[in-house]
């Protein structure tokens, strides 16, 4: 499932057994997808980067440069998308490949991206950490922390201009609260009463460093707070929670009562890029974390309604939408070096050199 | 009300010639609005008045919005708008509080059509005005045009006269891309003709005055200082030709290097500080196309002082600009 459809969003009053299975069955597909995505992509690009102590391969990397993963995040990504429209706006952060693939995005096309193909969803121009699909109403991840706040608010300031009742879903990370732009886009937001579902998607590390260590005060709900928010706090591991949570709250969102914070407290399974190994982290805690593997919560939840074969059909198909996305990116041609200079101006258009 | 559709000559000051532009375009395109702090007054130097009354009078507030004190928000929300299908004028009130919108304006805004692939647009106007501002010292007085024409994906434009704050402002607003507008902090008041019709392009220069000893090429306020300083040099007889580059990008190399070939001279007048400003580009190409002589002349590597007699040392005055000419010349 990728945007609302039948089925997704919040359950509320009077659903059925049935409607919860259907639900799961989506939520889970969404996870098993950006997973599977994630998993090749993680694969593709060992040897691209020399950083971490470690050296680039002699042999070039399928997927180049900085890959931040968001393997063990997917049931904020899930739960939250599944209660936007594909009209929905939504401003990403530089760990965006769940939200773009849950938002609606097509596979394929993100993969071309990721291997800086001209089919990819950017033409090759941004690659993982400029992902975008604005034809799905994804504005695109981001490659500074807490970028895509400011904008999320321009974006519903003019959705609340025009009347629209579309909204803004802004995704940040736990690190993003301590730049400056959190505290003006909030203000912002609160100020014009705007269309915009702020969700901080809490992994708890800010690139390698705890974010408890660096954060002042009770974090991002309390922050919002002080600033008029209304805001809930919902296990980020738990999908349908999440889609719960998000589903009342984008309903608020919807109906013009201003707009609103999401605290979803998660985990990032893998280091802050793909060849990171993440060793400046107790064991331990990884071990914890990787008990409480959304997927694993969601497979369990299904395996209780009878869906386990289900379950593994899904994650099946994921693997083989995956690989077949593989395959287009790998025999798609690299962008024309003319088209280095498109897209820069209308006014002036050129070389200059 | 103005005659913002009719060919009228008027004299106007140049806050209200921007004023008057904005309004007319404000007029035709409900998709333009303008965001920044004290634009519901009518802006702090009554560039968003017009005929005496704010324009938030005539557009409302959700059209001339009020915001707060929050620079990287106010640009960085106008990229979200101009994605969500608004034309915003970003007002930042001197290019010295921009500062704190420099991700927004260099990160987001000049980068976001190229990096995702030619998906969206970003037609913003972020004014910000440059230049020595009278005894406002070091954090109110600075000209960073020359980062701006560094960077790919923006426009940049420096008008120097009532005229050309119309007419750039209105071909700015229509352009679709991102621009950044640099009007002069000391410049508000002056008066001068404006014919509403005049269409401005941008990348175009104006020969201000034509000569033939010296091209002397400029911009902004540099403008009115070398026309003083040319009709200064034009009494001991040396014949300046001025040209007011208007939008430093795309610059307008044609103009430039045709009146230097004839000239075979070229003097960049600045009011930023020399090193590495933009003089440096102009005068390199003509160096680089003609092999012809050429000079610049800037501020010192210097922060803007307080003291009057500090600031003259920044100041590039029309006298400076006389003198300058004059010795290179060897007259």
């Amino acid at each position: 499932m990728a945007v609302k459809e039948e089925g997704a969003g919040s359950m509320g009053q009077g659903a059925s057994p049935a409607d919860r299975e259907t639900r799961l069955r989506a939520l889970f597909t969404t996870m098993a997808r950006i997973r599977a995505f994630e998993d090749a992509a993680e694969t593709a690009s060992q040897g691209g980067v020399s950083a971490w102590g470690l050296e680039a391969s002699g042999t070039p990397a399928r997927v180049r440069g900085p890959l931040h993963l968001s393997t063990g995040q997917e049931a904020v990504a899930t739960g939250v998308c599944a209660n936007l429209r594909r009209d929905d706006l939504l401003t990403s952060t530089h760990r965006g490949h769940g939200h773009t693939l849950a938002k609606g995005a097509d596979m394929t096309a993100m993969m071309c991206e990721l291997f800086g193909r001209a089919t990819g969803t950017n033409g090759g121009k941004g690659g993982s950490m400029h992902i975008a699909d604005f034809s799905v109403g994804m504005l695109g991840a981001n490659g500074v922390v807490a970028a895509g706040i400011p904008i999320a608010t321009g974006a519903a300031h003019a959705l609340k201009l025009a009347r629209s009742d579309r909204i803004v879903c802004c995704f940040f990370g736990d690190g993003a609260i301590n730049r400056g732009p959190f505290l003006e886009g909030l203000n912002w937001a609160q100020v014009y009463q705007l269309p915009v579902l702020f969700v901080c998607e809490d992994n708890r590390i800010a690139a390698t460093t705890p974010t408890r260590t660096m954060t002042g005060g009770d974090g991002a709900a309390a922050r919002a707070a002080a600033l008029g928010l209304a805001t809930l706090a919902v296990d980020g591991n738990d999908v349908e929670a999440v889609c719960d949570a998000a589903g009342d709250m984008a309903a608020e969102v919807r109906d013009g009562a201003g707009p609103r914070l999401l605290h979803a407290v998660t985990y990032r399974f893998k280091g802050h890029v793909s060849v990171d190994p993440g060793r400046y982290r107790d064991p331990a805690e990884v071990e914890r974390a990787l008990q409480d593997d959304p997927l694993a919560l969601a497979r369990r939840r299904m395996d209780e309604l009878g869906l386990g074969n289900e379950a593994q059909w899904i994650v099946d198909a994921a693997r083989a939408e995956v690989d077949a996305a593989l395959a287009a990116a790998e025999s798609a041609p690299f962008p024309d070096p003319s088209r280095a200079y498109t897209d820069v101006l209308d006014t002036g258009a050129g070389r200059w050199a | 009300m103005g005659l913002n559709t009719q060919s009228a000559v008027e004299t106007l000051s140049y806050a209200q010639a921007a004023a008057s532009a904005l309004a007319a375009a404000m007029d035709a395109d409900p998709r333009i609005v303008a965001l920044g702090e004290d634009l519901g007054r009518g802006g702090v130097f009554g560039q968003y008045t017009l005929d005496g009354e704010p324009l938030a009078k005539r557009f409302g507030p959700e059209r001339i919005i009020d915001t707060p004190i929050s620079e990287a928000n106010i640009m960085g929300a106008a990229v979200g708008m101009a994605l969500a299908g608004l034309k915003p004028v970003v007002e930042m009130r001197v290019i010295d509080f921009a500062l704190c919108g420099m991700d927004e304006l260099v990160n987001q805004a000049a980068k976001n059509r190229y990096m995702f692939g030619g998906q969206g647009r970003v037609p913003l106007v972020a004014r910000m005005p440059i230049g020595i501002w009278t005894a406002s010292a070091a954090q109110h007085s600075q000209s960073l045009e020359a980062w701006f024409a560094h960077l790919p994906g923006v426009v940049v434009v420096c008008p120097g006269t009532p005229q050309d704050n119309h007419g750039l402002l209105a071909s700015a607003l229509a352009c679709g891309d991102p621009v950044v507008y640099l009007e002069h902090k000391e410049l508000w008041s002056l008066r001068g003709e404006v014919d509403r019709g005049l269409d401005v392009p941008l990348g175009r220069a104006r020969i201000a005055r034509a000569g033939r000893d010296l091209t002397l090429v400029t911009w902004s306020r540099g403008l009115q200082e070398s026309l003083k300083a040319a009709d200064e040099l034009a009494r001991e007889g040396i014949d300046v030709e001025v040209i007011d580059l208007r939008t430093l990008w795309p610059w307008d190399r044609e103009t430039v290097l045709a009146s230097a070939a004839r000239t075979q001279h070229l003097l960049v007048v600045h009011e930023a500080v020399q090193v590495a400003g933009f003089g440096a580009e102009v005068a390199a190409t003509v160096a680089e196309e003609l092999g012809c002589r050429v000079k610049r002349l800037g501020s010192p590597r210097i922060p803007v002082g307080y003291a009057p007699t500090l600031e003259a040392e920044a100041r590039v005055d029309a006298t400076r600009i006389a003198r300058t000419a004059r010795a290179w010349l060897g007259r």
